[in-house]
């Protein structure tokens, strides 16, 4: 039985992202592919992903490590490694498509229109010079400021971020701070240039658990104070809740469930959501092992022909290995990819 | 910074003491009696007796030490044993040859190993790379006297662009100086080049793949910027290491170059000092020898505390 079959389902997205409920779309992705050169020929990584992100909106993207989360927006950066090709997709940022850009271009529009925000904040700075001269670069190459005007940027946003007397701390070496207040750091750096879009790749993942809520607390207040869009990479649906509006959940390397964190946590329609979910620490559990999903994700090289959650989805049906299943809309807004959609009722977050 | 440097250099002062305890124990290592040789042919025993009460070869080792430090504090490193002739003066005379060498091997083999390292690290897997990786382990496997006797064959004898042997004094003639340096400081400088490539290309490899370098790109910074900049910066640390050694095999294989081409250096001051067991001479090449490499691995303290700000403020 396909999909095509089943004429609740035919309202098929295919590659068109949703737009956003509000505000004005800062980017766009569509149709998204990444491939790697490997020994097995090109590895498809990421394979068709869609997202749109307005300004002052934050899109939370979820999903299990090696889901392609990072990929596709180091694609968007133009920051893939040399063995990675993007054969297909846009990615529309102010009516430019950054995928078509030169390096050359996509330096002027990296750290300026669009900022990244990583993981590792105790290796993402350089050791070898001043925090403050490390923004203040971010500023001399896209204002083409003075250095004395760069340098009291560079202290403005340290000072916007929380950092305690910034115009000192701003003459430290990375090593002087914190893990906490590194991750500051370079979230000031991604500020400098009052980005329209910025993306942050699992920011506090390596955080403590009480530094991490400061760092969300942080980047929600600046992103409504700058009206910016915000991308935010985790695997933790337990922080998508505080920050996001909207949630994509990964799998495989494709988008399989889109909707409102609303959506997403209390109606949620795939069941590998409902995975996430349920592997989700709760408030009160502390101590009590968590559900986990049991099995592993495919390798790029070896995916299954059919839904690629199959093999680990206690609802799979023969149906479910048949054929690709498309992400299709059942609700405006909220998309997802499983053919069983319509009948099954799964649990959301408590 | 100061005091970074206050502190290494209060290290220098027992390091210094203990490299002249050795040097000075050479003297009990070299088989026969300095006043054997001195005194010629047939001596009498009372003029052997003599010799030895001059030279103070009586008194209790720790008393000859004594007085060895005592002078070398004064700058008098003694008096060669046969000319009579102050060492400190011939080591003076022929400084500027060995120092004029070692310096410009030195600046061939960064002139060499830093585009090579850069190139090879940024293009990595692929054939430039390669290359380069081969160029390195010839450069190291290649024996100085070997690479010398070919270059000379080359350029000085069959082409005719360079001479082959001898030494002109910048203030002479600061292009035939040159000339004249230019074969013996290739030959010299290709083993330190080969080795500086390989740890710059290692190194700078390694800092390319750090997330602060991903940072930069982020940034918007360009290619320019972020090699030179923010991955130069870290990637010179071990880099500057290796060259601290290489100063020392520098000045060892100053001796050999030396010979190669007939330049009037260190190197033939010293082979003819041990073949004379002139015993003070040797000490005084080996101890300022010591005290150049102590000299510059203390530069290359200061360089590290430079760029790497850790070491600055611990
Ligand atoms: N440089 C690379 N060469 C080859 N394969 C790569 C490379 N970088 C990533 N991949 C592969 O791409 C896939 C997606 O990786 P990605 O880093 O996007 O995962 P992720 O969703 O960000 O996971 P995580 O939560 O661990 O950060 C993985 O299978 C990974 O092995
Ligand atoms: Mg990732």
């Amino acid at each position: 039985m396909s999909s095509a079959a089943q004429p609740d389902l035919n309202a098929t997205v295919g590659d068109r992202a949703a737009p956003a409920a509000t505000g004005v779309v800062a980017l766009q992705v569509d149709g998204l592919v990444v491939e790697f050169a490997t020994d097995r020929g090109w590895a498809r990584v990421v394979d068709g992903v869609s997202y749109a992100v307005a300004s002052g909106e934050t899109l939370a993207i979820v999903g299990e490590s090696g889901s392609g989360k990072s990929v596709s927006n180091l694609a968007t950066m133009g920051l893939l490694a040399r063995s990675a090709r993007v054969p297909a997709g846009t990615a529309l940022l102010e009516g430019t498509d950054l995928l078509e850009l030169s390096q050359r271009q996509l330096e002027d529009v990296r750290g300026d229109r669009i900022a990244m925000i990583f993981q590792e904040p105790m290796t993402s700075l350089n050791p070898a010079f001043r925090v403050g001269d490390q923004i203040a670069e971010v500023v001399r190459k896209h204002r083409h400021a003075s250095r004395r005007d760069a340098w009291r940027r560079a202290v403005e946003v340290l000072d916007l971020v929380g950092i305690p007397r910034a115009a000192d701390r701003a003459r430290a070496y990375p090593h002087e701070f914190s893990g906490g207040m590194r991750q500051r750091v370079m979230i000031a750096m991604a500020l400098a240039c009052e980005p329209l879009v910025i993306i942050a790749d699992e920011p506090t993942t390596a955080l403590d658990v009480t530094i991490q809520a400061q760092v969300l607390d942080l980047l929600r207040a600046t992103r409504d104070e700058l009206g910016m869009a915000l991308l935010f990479i985790t695997h933790d649906l337990g922080v998508v809740a505080d920050v996001a509006d909207r949630v994509m959940v990964m799998y495989a390397g494709q988008a399989v469930e889109t909707g409102t964190v609303d959506e997403i946590f209390f109606h949620p329609m795939h069941p590998y959501t409902e995975g996430l979910l349920r592997s989700m620490p709760q408030v009160g559990t502390q101590g009590r092992t968590l559900a986990s999903i049991p099995g592993q994700p495919p390798a790029p090289w070896s995916m299954p022909g059919g839904c690629r959650f199959a093999p680990r989805c206690p609802y799979a049906i023969d149906a479910c290995r048949a054929a690709p299943v498309p992400l299709v809309e059942l609700t405006p807004g909220h998309q997802v990819r499983c053919v069983r959609a319509h009948e099954l009722t799964l649990r959301g977050a408590a | 910074m100061l005091y970074l440097f206050l502190r290494r250099l209060l290290f220098v002062v027992p390091i210094l003491f203990l490299v002249s305890i050795l040097v000075f124990s050479f003297v009990l290592l070299i088989p026969g009696d300095p006043a054997v040789t001195l005194a010629g042919d047939n001596p009498t025993p009372e003029q052997i007796a003599q010799i030895r009460d001059k030279l103070g070869l009586d008194d209790p080792i720790i008393v000859q030490y004594g007085h060895w430090v005592d002078d070398l504090v004064h700058g008098d490193l003694g008096d060669s044993l046969f000319t009579g002739r102050s060492v400190w003066k011939s080591i003076k005379e022929r400084l500027p040859v060995t120092i004029s060498l070692a310096s410009l091997s030195l600046l061939f083999a960064l002139i060499i190993a830093v585009p090579a390292g850069i190139i090879a690290a940024t293009n990595r897997g692929r054939w430039i790379d390669s290359l380069t990786t081969v160029g390195a382990s010839l450069g190291l496997a290649m024996p100085s006297f070997w690479l010398g006797l070919i270059l000379v064959l080359v350029f000085g004898l069959k082409l005719g662009w360079l001479p082959a042997t001898g030494f002109v004094p910048i203030s002479e003639s600061p292009w035939q100086w040159l000339k004249h340096l230019v074969l013996p400081a290739l030959t010299l400088g290709a083993a330190a080049a080969a080795e500086t490539t390989r740890q710059l290309r290692a190194s700078l490899s390694d800092v390319l793949d750090q997330d602060y370098v991903r940072t930069a790109r982020a940034k918007g910074l360009g290619w320019r910027s972020v090699v030179f900049k923010h991955g130069m910066k870290n990637a010179a640390i071990p880099v500057i290491t290796v060259i601290g050694f290489q100063v020392a095999f520098l000045l060892g294989g100053s001796v050999i170059v030396e010979q190669l081409f007939a330049l009037p250096g260190l190197g033939g001051l010293a082979i003819r000092a041990v073949l004379d067991r002139d015993v003070p001479i040797i000490q005084g090449i080996v101890m300022f020898a010591a005290t150049i490499v102590i000299a510059i691995n203390l530069i290359v303290d200061m360089l590290y505390g430079f760029l790497n700000p850790k070491v600055r403020s611990s």
